[in-house]
């Protein structure tokens, strides 16, 4: 796994198929997933390209098959899910599925189209069938001019309307509402009623067909009725087997169509990759020779091979491919081969940016770092373990929230890891912060105690307590501060003090800038890394020791006050404040009294302060002024060979006078982001404090304002009332607390790695590799 | 300050027990160790020479004086 810390060393192979093994072999490099082909014709548009056509037969394919899934799922035929067959694509199985395809769509179409055909049959005869038996009760009004038929049911109202202002009330008009079977409510959904219009005139036709109601001949004697009935009974009758019939016909084709479903689909899949792949490479006609040009990680190479011999042994031809490894001076892709565990964390790496070819890799130690951030913000042992079980929950059952295939979980499901190693995290640091759903534990016993401040020891007496509400314990009276702190975390008495916010927010903030500083390092320290690998020693000396000095001198310094001041014992009204001390020094200002920690200050911050104000020259010209050097050198050097290094020099004499400015102006801009980006990314690192504390304090409204208030009612029904307020609590808690505040130390921890840790030595403009691979095609579906 | 060593002693040793060197796995597991250790420094380098005590209520003094020992 030393791959991890780096990107892998990529070779660029040239590749000759024969023609015939072509189809086999990149079959083969598609199930093995490791090699990425290049574009030999990138001058080519989209449909110039040689086997444009068959990418087309291919996508027709695809259509075809998207609509016998869409008929399938209609009709409620299950698909079943797994299929084994690996069996090889050629190209023979391209025409044979495309008519294959091409008669299932064409039998499927006339199936639909008939089915609808008689559907509409069906409804208009049973239509005819309710206004037969309703007719009768119509038959007051003999008229010899009479309309009768059939509309929908919600434009009847306006279909009166229309009557009354065309005949002036001159018409008779009775409807009933037609009760449907069951089979009718299948073939015809809308609910329609009959009726019947007695008038003169013809325009009333006109008016029925604009409303998109039917109108039928009905006889006006009772004897043409009843035949008219019996004939249209039997055709339903007729009617119904048929469509039973055709019912049938169809599910039998649509199952027998499901279960080679998934088969043709990733058949035509692998295909349609295999004939674009063919398109990227260089094809030799007139020799039926194929050469692809692919990047392949070196340690693969040997696979790769044994896999295109196979390939060529399936397609029966008696040549093996012939791998071929050129030099090149293209960049290649970035290769970070990642397990299940590790992916997660890269691919939040490689949304800020893809590393350079061979650049340090800082996936590794996010691991870490990332969750260990994100529990220095979210501090909470009950909510960590609150984490860490739906983590798990998400581990133990991936697959079957996979199959849910909604886009949130697919998301929640690919950072299980990240959310379980945060959890765990979060339990740690929830110990130290001593901080359980708001409660602290009292595991060792705490170092202050409250009876030495009482008489004849120390200044209190009951009457003190009698007269104020609260009461300072003095660290000066001897046995009121055991003198050894509390073995692990936070002490217990903090969480019942009132003023407990002092101290924890001078302990946090303190925190914040000795953890920021650590690890802005670490990332100044991954740059040398990154120099010593390639080779690249003049830019040790050049930009990691000034910037290192920098750092170190200026906010190594202020670690040090704060640790100085942490273990040195000293009286509270002497202490100097550790901001005041850093501002003077900066500014030079030494007039004010207390401001001396240690002897020796003065000059060791004032020797401090003139070293970082050196670096930033040393960063801002060194560099520049060398790179000159070198190419003047270059410039005299040549003149006397100006014919053998003619060629050589004349680029970089051409590139002297472009890039001069330019590598100025670029370390001018590296200079300036790096310093002042030391301060305030040093800053940005309090939002460790910010963070924590408002994870701390909305924990404790949630204590204080829902839970405690059911535990202190003392009537009977306390306990019902306390099964909803911990309802309440809970959901609360969920939702604010874990979801909420989760999400938000996320994005901080995310964006403290992103900029503060990352600008530090990562690059991040390479291009990923993407393998052609089967494996992954089937994942993103 | 004899109780302050041992504590100290005894939690840089659990986190200094964690393994020697290859690996992307020895890695993580030395770099948790440094994390964890250095947090637990501060928190209790925080409190070895307190400025200021703690603020509180009088009943919880009261409560403190008879139920803590």
């Amino acid at each position: 796994m030393d791959s991890f810390f780096r990107s892998e060393e990529m070779c660029l192979v040239q590749l000759f198929f024969q023609t015939e093994s072509a189809h086999n072999c990149i079959n083969e490099l598609g199930h093995l997933g490791l090699v990425q082909f290049k574009d030999l014709n990138p001058g080519t548009v989209a449909f110039q390209r040689r086997f444009v056509k068959e990418v087309k037969k291919c996508e027709e394919m695809e259509r075809i098959l998207r609509f016998l899934e869409n008929e399938v799922v209609k009709s409620n035929i299950p698909i079943p899910a797994d299929f084994t067959s690996e069996t090889i694509p050629v190209p023979r199985d391209v025409l044979d599925l495309e008519s294959r395809f091409d008669k299932l769509e064409q039998e499927l179409k006339e199936i639909n189209s008939n089915r609808d055909t008689l559907r509409q049959n069906f409804t208009q005869l049973m239509e005819i069938n309710h206004l037969l038996k309703v007719f009768d009760a119509f038959l007051f009004y003999l008229h010899d001019r009479f309309v009768a038929g059939v509309i929908k049911h919600e434009r009847f109202p306006a279909f009166e309307k229309i009557l009354w202002r065309l005949f002036h009330g001159n018409f008779v008009l009775r409807h009933a509402e037609i009760k449907p079977h069951e089979e009718e409510n299948m073939a015809d959904p809308v609910k329609k009623d009959v009726f019947v219009v007695f008038v003169q005139g013809d325009q009333i036709r006109g008016k029925i067909r604009k409303f998109h109601a039917s109108m039928y001949p009905c006889p006006n004697n009772a004897y043409a009725r009843k035949e008219m009935r019996t004939n249209v009974n039997t055709r339903i009758e007729d009617l119904r087997l048929v469509l039973k019939r055709t019912e049938e016909f169809r599910e039998t084709t649509l199952t027998a169509a499901a279960a080679n479903l998934q088969e043709w689909a990733s058949k035509v899949k692998k295909m349609k990759a295999i004939y674009y792949t063919l398109n990227l490479c260089n094809i030799d006609i007139t020799q039926k020779l194929i050469v692809a040009e692919i990047w392949c990680p070196v340690s693969d190479l040997n696979s790769v091979h044994t896999a295109l011999i196979h390939g060529s042994e399936q397609s029966g031809s008696s040549l093996s491919p012939v791998v071929n490894r050129i030099q090149t001076q293209q960049t290649p892709p970035t290769f970070n081969r990642v397990n299940s565990f590790t992916s997660g964390f890269q691919s939040i790496i490689d949304a800020y940016g893809v590393g350079n070819y061979q650049e340090i890799n800082p996936a590794p130690y996010t691991m870490v770092t990332f969750p260990f951030l994100f529990a220095v913000m979210f501090g909470d042992c009950g909510h960590g373990l609150v984490m860490t079980l739906l983590a798990l929950w998400l581990i133990l059952h991936q697959e079957h929230f996979r199959k849910l295939k909604n886009e949130l979980i697919d998301m929640l499901v690919d950072g299980r890891y990240i959310i379980f190693l945060m959890g765990l995290f979060s339990i740690y640091t929830g110990l130290i912060y001593n901080d359980c759903f708001s409660k602290s534990f009292n595991v060792f016993g705490s170092s202050w105690s409250v009876r030495p401040m009482f008489h004849p020891h120390g200044p209190w007496t009951n009457d003190t307590l009698h007269d104020s509400g609260h009461l300072h314990l003095d660290p000066l009276v001897s046995g009121v501060y055991s003198g050894n702190p509390y073995p692990f975390g936070v002490d217990p008495i903090w969480n019942i003090a009132s003023n407990k916010l002092s101290f924890l927010n001078s302990y946090k903030m303190k925190m914040s800038v000795i953890m920021g500083v650590a690890h802005m390092l670490f990332g100044v320290t991954l740059s040398l890394v990154n120099y010593i690998f390639f080779r690249n020693l003049k830019d040790v000396a050049l930009q990691f020791i000034p910037e290192v000095i920098f750092m170190l001198s200026l906010f190594g310094y202020l670690i040090f006050l704060i640790l100085y001041k942490w273990c040195v014992v000293m009286k509270s009204e002497s202490a100097p404040s550790i901001l005041l001390l850093f501002i003077n020094m900066m500014l030079f200002d030494y007039s004010s009294e207390g401001t001396v920690l240690y002897r020796t200050q003065k000059p060791v911050q004032i020797f401090l302060v003139v070293v970082a104000v050196l670096m930033v020259p040393w960063l801002l010209f060194a560099k520049p002024l060398l790179l000159y050097r070198k190419h003047k050198q270059l410039k005299f050097l040549s003149l006397p060979f100006c014919l053998s290094l003619f060629f050589g020099v004349k680029k970089a004499f051409v590139s002297l006078q472009v890039s001069m400015a330019d590598i100025f102006v670029y370390q001018g801009i590296h200079t300036i982001e790096y310093c002042l980006g030391c301060i305030s990314n040093t800053a940005s690192y309090l939002r460790l404090w910010a963070l924590s504390l408002a994870h701390a304090e909305l924990s404790e409204v949630l204590w204080k304002m829902v839970l405690q208030v059911a535990l202190r009612v003392t009537s009977g029904m306390g306990s019902v009332l306390l099964a909803v307020t911990f309802a309440a609590f809970a959901v609360l808690t969920v939702t604010i607390l874990l979801v909420m505040e989760g999400l938000s130390a996320f994005l901080h921890a995310l964006r403290l790695h992103w900029v503060e840790f990352q600008n530090k030595f990562y690059k991040g403009s390479g291009y990923k590799f993407t393998p052609l691979s089967f494996n992954r095609m089937r994942d993103m579906q | 300050m004899g109780s302050f060593a041992l504590p100290m002693i005894c939690f840089t040793t659990l986190w200094a027990l964690v393994g020697p060197n290859r690996g992307v796995v020895i890695t993580s597991l030395i770099l948790t160790a440094v994390c964890c250790w250095l947090f637990w420094l501060i928190a209790i380098l925080a409190q070895a020479n307190p400025l200021f005590g703690p603020q509180l209520k009088n009943e919880t003094i009261w409560y403190l004086r008879y139920f803590w020992e």
